[in-house]
C-alpha cells in the first residue's frame, strides 16, 4: 500500500495544515494528511471500494449463468446447504474475532492481540479447508470447471472468494508475527485495524454469495 | 484515564469503551467494550439462521424479499460496527459506499442488457 504524505503544496498553506505535519511527525511515523486521516487506510478503504466492482462482476457472470447446466448437474444436486451454513457462521465468527483483535490493540493489550489474531486466522483456514472439501465433492458429483457455464461461474466466483480468504490469513500471520518481533514502525492498532478491514470485507462479501449461490434456487 | 500512543489519543471510559482519536484530531471512533461486538455477532448469528430457515419452510412470494432484506441487514451491520464505518470519517464511508453504488449501478445495468430480470 502507498506510504505516502500528501504534500502539504497540494492542499494549501495555512496555519492547520502544518499543525497536522509536525503532530503526523511527533508520532513515530503515523501518516496524515490535511484531512487528518490516515493514508494507509484511505487507501485500503479505496481498495475495498474498487473490490465490489470484482466481486459484483463476478456475481453478475454467476447469476446469468446458473441456469446454464449443459449435460452437468444441477446446482440442487450438488449444494449441501447445511454443510455451507456451517462455514458461514465461522467466517462471521472470525469477523468477532477480528474486532476483539482491532479493540485488543487498541487498548495495546499485545497478549489478547495475539490470541484473537491466531483465532482469527484458524477460523479462516477451517472455512477455507471446508470450501476445498466442498470441491472436491461438487468433482466427485460430476460438476467440474468446464463441465458448464453453471460450474465455471460457480468455481470462479468462489475460488476468487476462498484466494480472498487465504491472503486475509497470511496477512493475519504475517501482522501478527511482525508485532511479535516489534517490526511494525508507528501504530500497531491502525495496522491491525487495516488488515481487519481486509477480513471483514471478504465476509460481507461471503455474506452475499451465501445467499444469492446457496440460498435463491436456479 | 487518558494515554497517550503512538498515533492516538486515547481515553478509557468506566463504561468499557475505548476512545480513540487519531493524528490530526479531524476524526475519532470509539472501539467499544468486547461484550458489545459479542452482542452483535450474536445478532448476526440469528439473522444467518434465519435465512437458512428460510430455505426450509414455505413463505411463497415473501421469500425472495426477505431473504434480501436479512443479507442487506447482514452486510449493513457488519460494515457499520465491525469495521467501524459508522463512526469514521465521511471520506472512507464515500469511498466505500460508492464503490458499491457504482458496482451495483453497473452491474444491474449490465444484467438488463442480458433481460435478467424479465425471466
Amino acid at each position: 500500500m502507498a506510504d505516502v504524505t500528501l504534500p502539504l503544496a497540494d492542499v494549501g498553506h495555512d496555519a492547520h495544515d502544518t499543525h497536522v505535519a509536525d503532530h503526523s511527525a511527533d508520532h513515530g511515523g503515523a501518516h496524515a494528511t490535511s484531512l487528518g486521516l490516515s493514508n494507509n487506510k484511505l487507501g485500503m478503504w479505496l481498495f475495498l471500494g474498487s473490490e465490489c466492482l470484482l466481486f459484483g462482476g463476478l456475481i453478475s457472470v454467476y447469476m446469468l449463468y446458473r441456469g446454464r447446466l449443459g449435460n452437468g448437474p444441477t446446482p440442487e444436486q450438488v449444494y449441501n446447504v447445511p454443510f455451507t451454513s456451517v462455514s458461514s457462521f465461522v467466517l462471521l465468527m472470525s469477523s468477532l474475532t477480528m474486532v476483539l483483535a482491532v479493540t485488543a490493540a487498541a487498548r495495546k493489550d499485545l497478549k489478547a492481540l495475539d490470541t484473537w489474531l491466531a483465532v482469527t486466522a484458524l477460523l479462516g483456514a477451517t472455512f477455507v479447508g471446508g470450501q476445498v472439501f466442498e470441491f472436491t465433492e461438487f468433482y466427485k458429483h460430476g460438476l467440474g470447471f468446464t463441465t458448464s457455464l453453471f460450474g465455471s461461474s460457480f468455481y470462479t466466483l468462489t475460488g476468487f472468494h476462498g484466494v480472498h480468504v487465504t491472503v486475509g490469513i497470511i496477512m493475519l500471520m504475517a501482522v501478527r508475527r511482525m508485532i511479535k518481533k516489534e517490526r511494525v514502525p508507528g501504530d500497531k492498532a491502525e495496522v491491525v485495524e487495516i488488515v481487519g478491514l481486509y477480513w471483514h470485507f471478504v465476509d460481507i462479501i461471503w455474506i452475499v454469495i451465501f445467499t444469492l449461490v446457496y440460498l435463491i434456487p436456479a | 484515564m487518558s494515554i497517550a500512543t503512538d498515533a492516538h489519543d486515547t481515553a478509557s471510559h468506566d463504561d468499557g469503551t475505548v476512545q480513540t482519536e487519531h493524528v490530526g484530531g479531524e476524526f475519532d471512533h470509539a472501539h467499544k467494550a468486547d461484550i458489545y461486538y459479542v452482542k452483535i455477532a450474536i445478532f448476526l448469528a440469528v439473522l444467518t439462521g434465519m435465512e437458512v430457515g428460510l430455505k426450509y419452510i414455505d413463505i411463497g412470494a415473501l421469500f425472495l424479499p426477505v431473504l434480501f432484506i436479512l443479507m442487506a441487514i447482514k452486510f449493513v451491520t457488519v460494515v457499520l460496527f465491525f469495521m467501524h464505518l459508522r463512526f469514521d470519517s465521511k471520506w472512507f464511508n464515500m469511498a466505500f459506499w460508492l464503490g458499491l453504488g457504482l458496482a451495483v449501478l453497473v452491474y444491474s445495468g449490465a444484467l438488463a442488457t442480458f433481460k435478467f430480470w424479465s425471466r
